[in-house]
């Protein structure tokens, strides 16, 4: 008995095989591709040239630069037929053989991410006048002629919303912390720190910031870019000295902070986040319900227009600055916290906004890369 | 001098003249894994690779969407889904050995002296875990010895301006005292209050990365003009002279490398103290009670270690990178422990692992950028490695080299009986 219905499942299994395989015989039966042909290039102006680019060791799925900087070269694809090669660096000293591995490859156009790829860049790109490159986030006077720098003064952007956190705050503490104190982190709580002391100055307020001395340059940091639990914990510790609003400038530690909020908001605590270099909305949707603005770079728009030019032949080295005035950093809409923002508040942002564009209100930081270095 | 109370134990040393026999019963549960771990036969090493390369293969193949398109009409033209496999491989050997595209030969060889010039802190990492593997010390601590190393040399190379030659020098040997220094705590507090390396070693790394970040920070370690956490270069008489020219990457350190390996070989094998290191890698009690001066020999077995690790710094700072920054170590360090169990914690067999781990790195690159395959691939090979490195029993049993088989063939009947 028990050995019929072993057979019969047996039977049965080889039944199931059969099936599979003819499936995976059948999967194998299409047509091959015309052989010796190119991989579907459609326009034939720029299928030839070839984009490229490096990460730094935080890698394509950083939820910040590095993958904005992706972006960009992958809308380039789309938009401009280009071919695209990319690689990962997974740590300090992969930068150089990455970088000349791309070389190699016949990149026309390299684009590479960070203050820590900057001197290979510069090393690389001396070493090949015919070659042409991008970094994000750094620049270096003595580039050579061939190395484009796209900088940010995030500080800008960043001034409007320590603004409008100041404004929204009920209980006069908001809070920042940074993944490492390092320039392109710590412009954002510059401008930040400004903007509340701007705020306190204009309304005669003594709004209070957490985990940042703009004079000392001194604040409280995460010590790296992925550690999401320490995060929630620096998080926790500025909900319970009173903050209600909490800017984390460490990527996608960002998500911890996030997550301490959302548990306050279970527990009856209100407070709010403002998300860093992508609108948050859109790329943390998990905390939209919390998610007051975001302060944003724009990089994927900097990086496709740099290779535009390039295949059009206009390269030039002069630093692209992203600033409030040419959109290259902005404040992202408010979204479902709209109804939070008093309308007030909304035209003395956008004010501000035509402020610092004209030049009435000046924004400064140590790490901005038009007043700084 | 604190070994004094113990002077009644040691008062009639037979210094032994054979090797030191284990007592079975005074072994300590750890040594048994770590010493057959340390000790497999090079074909489990073999094998391993092997093995891990095949699997590395089947993942490459079933995770790149060209070999899915190509498997679409593998019956019509099966040659491409054979091409799409074996093409990461195919680049992996032209990134590591030799370029067959190179336009000449400098370029054809580039991928050689790129491997080399990789391995060089590898071999010198994995060889500072090697002898303390061998003094039965599992040295977790070559990330944190290395940083030491990588702090001091740069220290001297880009602060101390010296003449060409006395410069490299005294790089080299603050290097050496750096990671010696760092090493050396470790065991003065295992001989001293029996903490575990293990936990201190893993501890140190800590303190260490840690510190160098904050150094980079400071004006005495951060690069003037700049805000960023990184130093300002090495004097050019502090870095190693490259061997082929400025278009290769190849640098001294490669010819101090091998000298070095001949050295650790040397006192393993023919000096005093490196019979001591053995004795107590094979049985510390029992060396304890032949003569040896255990706790001594502990904190120079681990100083010796850091140097190793501290040389590997130096490595990084004046012979590829150049200048100080936060991830100067990389996870050289780490692939250290890898390194020097592959090669079996002998001296030459580290060196060669750390040539395989060279070149893996160096072709891992142009697999990513020729094939575009994910550099994550690259060290889930290396991982495989390891893993089937410690287990050696499962690398014979896949590959049916199981010496107990005779045993089964010798009792056929017991089995006779149940086929149906």
């Amino acid at each position: 008995m028990s050995s019929l219905r072993h057979r019969l499942a047996r039977k049965s299994l080889l039944g199931v095989a059969a099936v599979g395989a003819s499936a995976l015989v059948l999967a194998g039966c299409g047509a091959p591709p015309p052989s010796g042909g190119s991989s579907g290039g459609t326009s034939a102006a720029n299928s030839s040239y070839l984009g490229c680019m490096v990460s730094d060791s935080g890698g394509f799925d950083d939820k910040s630069f590095n993958q904005s900087g992706y972006e960009g070269l992958q809308q380039a694809v789309k938009d401009l037929g280009i071919q695209e090669k990319h690689v990962q660096s997974k740590a300090d000293t992969d930068y150089d053989p990455n970088l000349r591995s791309m070389v190699q490859a016949g990149c026309k156009l390299t684009v590479t991410v960070g203050f820590l790829l900057g001197d290979a860049t510069k090393n690389i790109a001396t070493a090949n006048p015919n070659s042409h490159f991008a970094i994000i986030d750094y620049s270096d006077p003595s580039f050579p002629k061939n190395v484009k720098p796209i900088v940010y003064d995030t500080a800008q952007a960043a001034f409007l919303a320590g603004y409008l956190a100041a404004g929204v705050s009920k209980s006069g503490k908001v809070a920042t912390f940074g993944g490492l104190n390092i320039p392109t982190v710590t412009i954002f709580m510059d401008g930040f720190a400004d903007g509340v002391k701007y705020y306190n100055q204009k309304k005669g307020k003594s709004v209070q910031l957490l985990g940042w001395d703009k004079d000392k340059q001194d604040g409280v940091f995460v010590g790296d870019f992925k550690s999401i639990d320490k995060g929630k914990v620096l998080t926790q510790g500025f909900l319970q000295q009173g903050a209600d609003i909490v800017l984390p400038v460490a990527g996608p530690v960002g998500a911890g902070a996030g997550s301490a909020i959302l548990e306050a908001k279970a527990a009856g605590t209100n407070a709010k986040l403002i998300w860093v270099d992508s609108d948050g909305y859109l790329t943390a949707p998990d905390y939209k319900s919390i998610l007051l603005t975001s302060v944003q770079k724009t990089m994927a728009t900097a990086v496709e227009s740099v290779i535009k030019d390039d295949t059009q032949g206009k390269f030039d080295a002069k630093p692209y600055v992203g600033t409030l005035a040419n959109g290259g950093v902005a404040l992202a809409p408010y979204h479902d916290l709209d109804s939070s923002v008093p309308s007030d508040l909304k035209s003395e942002i956008d004010q501000l906004k035509k402020d610092i564009t004209s030049g009435t209100v000046k924004v400064s930081s140590k790490s901005s890369p038009v007043s700084g270095s | 001098m604190a070994e004094a109370p113990q002077a009644p134990e040691t008062a009639q040393p037979p210094l032994p003249t054979g090797p030191a026999v284990p007592a079975p019963g005074l072994v300590d549960e750890r040594e048994p894994v770590l010493r057959r771990i340390a000790t497999g036969t090079p074909m489990v090493s073999l094998l391993s690779v092997v093995l891990a390369i095949v699997i590395g293969g089947i993942l490459m193949a079933v995770t790149n969407p060209r070999v899915a398109t190509s498997a679409g009409y593998f019956f019509a033209r099966p040659s491409d889904t054979i091409t799409e496999i074996f093409r990461p491989y195919a680049a992996l050997v032209q990134g590591s050995i030799f370029n067959w595209q190179g336009a000449d030969v400098a370029a054809q060889l580039y991928p050689l002296a790129e491997t080399l010039t990789v391995s060089t802190p590898l071999i010198f990492a994995g060889l500072g875990v090697a002898l303390a593997f061998r003094a039965g010390l599992f040295n977790i601590g070559a990330q944190g010895q290395l940083i030491f190393g990588a702090l001091f040399g740069a220290y001297v190379g880009f602060s101390w301006h010296l003449p060409f030659g006395l410069h490299l020098l005294v790089v080299v040997l603050a290097g050496i005292l750096g990671g010696a220094l760092w090493g050396g705590i470790v065991g003065l507090l295992k001989a001293r209050t029996g903490a575990h390396e293990v936990i201190v070693t893993i501890m140190f790394n800590y303190v260490a990365s840690f510190l160098l970040l904050f150094l980079l920070t400071t004006p005495a370690f951060q690069r003037k003009g700049s805000t960023n956490p990184i130093s300002p270069f090495l004097d050019q008489t502090a870095l190693f002279p490259e061997l082929l020219g400025p278009q290769f990457r190849l640098h001294a350190g490669f010819i101090l490398a091998i000298l070095v390996t001949w050295g650790v070989w040397w006192i393993l094998s023919r000096s005093t103290v490196g019979f001591e290191f053995r004795a107590i890698g094979a049985n510390p009690n029992a060396a304890r009670t032949a003569g040896v001066n255990v706790g001594r020999a502990t904190v120079v077995v681990m100083a010796l270690a850091g140097a190793l690790a501290g040389l590997s710094g130096i490595a990084q700072v004046s012979g590829t990178e150049k200048y100080l920054s936060a991830g100067v170590a990389a996870s050289i360090g780490f692939d250290a422990i890898t390194v020097a169990l592959l090669g079996r914690s002998t001296p030459w067999g580290t060196f060669f692992a750390g040539l395989l781990f060279g070149a893996f790195r160096a072709g891992g690159v142009s697999m990513q950028a020729v094939t575009q395959t994910p550099i994550d691939i690259v060290l889930v090979i290396q991982s495989l490695i390891v893993l089937f490195i410690a287990a050696p029993p499962l690398v014979r049993a896949m590959f049916g080299l199981n010496p107990r088989r005779p045993k089964r063939k010798a009792t056929p009947a017991a089995t006779s009986g149940a086929a149906s």
